[in-house]
């Protein structure tokens, strides 16, 4: 199946007199692991939040499967979309196995589905069970909550799962790591699209399968990795991967 | 000292216990009004401060005056003792609590309602168990000070240990006073102890974590 999943026409976004998005048009097809990369202030988290209606187009259309979102019931959206965010994401009063189990709580799973859930996915993300799963988030670490907060994002199986820069305050190190694993969940994972932000060029260029640059609310290249290191469209894509270059000479210099 | 408690104790722990009484059903009510206001007003911030503003009003009229009023309503006694009472912890109540629930995270909020909960859900299961110290912490400035301000009631016959303290007053005696100060810190005390109690039976096992 490749029909385009998530569909945005002629999609404006403005608060207040700050016209945010001007005028997006993409389409993300099913099973796609799509990256938005931009500075910020370039509308990526913007989009990002319009996919699950947390913010409403002021015009234009959103379509997922095929339906407006207007018409969509939201709750009902969302608890059938993950949603990963920056740092603080996880609820600090609930243990971690009360984190991953909100959504299936809330669509009424009985309690030993729930705990199985729980510990399938916390396997999944490489926590063990027995020792993190009644722990508080405050006693994790950043990349352990990060995990977490992947964990819950996949707790109901869902379609889609957007990412809000999860990886933002990571060190370096942590960092790659997660990336290694996100990635292979959404290779093992089949049939689940995935729209990750961030502002990372590597990042960005290593997870997606396609990649939507952003610049000041529009889209400047939206291709696969190897077509925009090859053919960036634009002078503004051309000096993003610049920076990349510029640290690539440093290393070689060394080497020489 | 004691010779004044041998005489009296009967009528004292009276007092006390009217004290109690009275202390309770005004904090009881206030409580019942703030938690209703917060649940109707939750979504219209502007009716919310509009009222926060009013029981500020209210708060800034003396006792006395507030006692003059009421009487032709209702009357000398421990209804009109609880109603203003009532009144003046409302405000203390209404503070702490929309401030404990505006301080809760906005991004938790957001991440609240982006996993698919609805605005009642994100209240119930993340602003108010998140706004819980806070809510408790108004509770305690509510409760000692509307245990202070209880003795004033004895002046409309409404009883409390306030009829120790004008009693000392009228008749020049320091022993009744003190008597009546003692025994209300140890009302105050003893009530803030067990709110204590309840708070950290709620919220103790994950705030422990926190300041670990």
């Amino acid at each position: 199946m490749t029909e385009a999943t998530i569909q945005f026409k002629h999609v404006q976004k403005r608060f207040g007199d700050n016209l945010v998005l001007p005028d997006l048009s993409f389409q993300i097809k099913r099973g796609e692991f799509v990256t938005i990369l931009g500075t910020s202030g370039s509308g990526k988290t913007t989009t990002l939040k319009m996919i699950n209606g947390l913010w409403q187009p002021s015009a234009g259309e959103i379509l997922i499967d095929g339906k407006n979102i207007n018409q969509l019931d939201l709750v009902k959206l969302r608890r059938h979309m993950g949603y990963v965010v920056q740092q603080i994401g996880l609820f600090p009063h609930m243990t971690i196995a009360q984190n991953i189990a909100v959504v299936p709580k809330l669509l009424q799973w009985d309690q030993a589905r729930i705990n199985a859930r729980v510990e399938e996915l916390l396997k999944l993300v490489q926590l063990d069970p027995n020792e993190y799963a009644n722990r508080y988030p405050t006693q994790l670490s950043g990349g352990q909550q990060q995990r977490v907060g992947v964990a819950r994002a996949l707790a109901t199986n869902p379609s889609y799962v957007l990412f809000d820069e999860p990886f933002g305050a990571l060190d370096a190190l942590t960092r790659e790591e997660l990336q290694g694993e996100i990635k292979q969940i959404h290779e093992s994972l089949t049939d689940k699209t995935f729209m990750f932000v961030t502002h990372d060029i590597n990042e960005a260029l290593f997870l997606g399968q396609r990649v939507m640059v952003m610049h000041q609310g529009r889209i400047e290249q939206f291709a696969s990795p190897a077509e925009i290191v090859r053919h960036p469209a634009t002078p503004f894509v051309k000096k993003l991967l610049g920076t990349v270059r510029q640290n690539q000479e440093l290393w070689r210099e060394q080497d020489e | 000292m004691s010779d004044y408690w041998n005489a009296n104790w009967p009528t004292m722990l009276e007092d006390m216990q009217q004290h109690l009484t009275i202390v309770l059903s005004a904090l009881g009510a206030a409580l019942i009004i703030a938690v209703i206001v917060i649940l109707l007003c939750l979504h219209h911030e502007r009716w919310l401060s509009g009222l926060t503003y009013f029981f500020s009003l209210l708060y800034s009229i003396p006792s006395f005056a507030f006692f003059a009023l009421l009487l032709p309503l209702s009357g000398l006694g421990m209804r009109t003792a609880i109603i203003v009472l009532t009144l003046y912890a409302e405000y203390v109540l209404l503070r702490s609590f929309i401030t404990g629930i505006q301080g809760v995270d906005p991004q938790l909020v957001e991440v609240a309602s982006g996993m698919g909960m609805t605005s009642r859900q994100t209240f119930w299961k993340v602003q108010f168990p998140l706004a819980l110290p806070a809510i408790f912490s108004g509770l305690q400035v509510a409760l000692a000070s509307t245990m202070a301000m209880a003795t004033i009631v004895a002046t409309i016959n409404a009883g409390g240990l306030g009829q120790l303290l004008f009693e000392g007053l009228q008749g020049q005696q320091v022993v009744p006073i003190l008597w009546g100060t003692i025994l209300t810190m140890v009302l105050t005390l003893g009530c803030a102890g067990i709110l204590w109690l309840i708070e950290r039976a709620c919220t103790h096992r994950w705030r422990r974590v926190l300041k670990a």
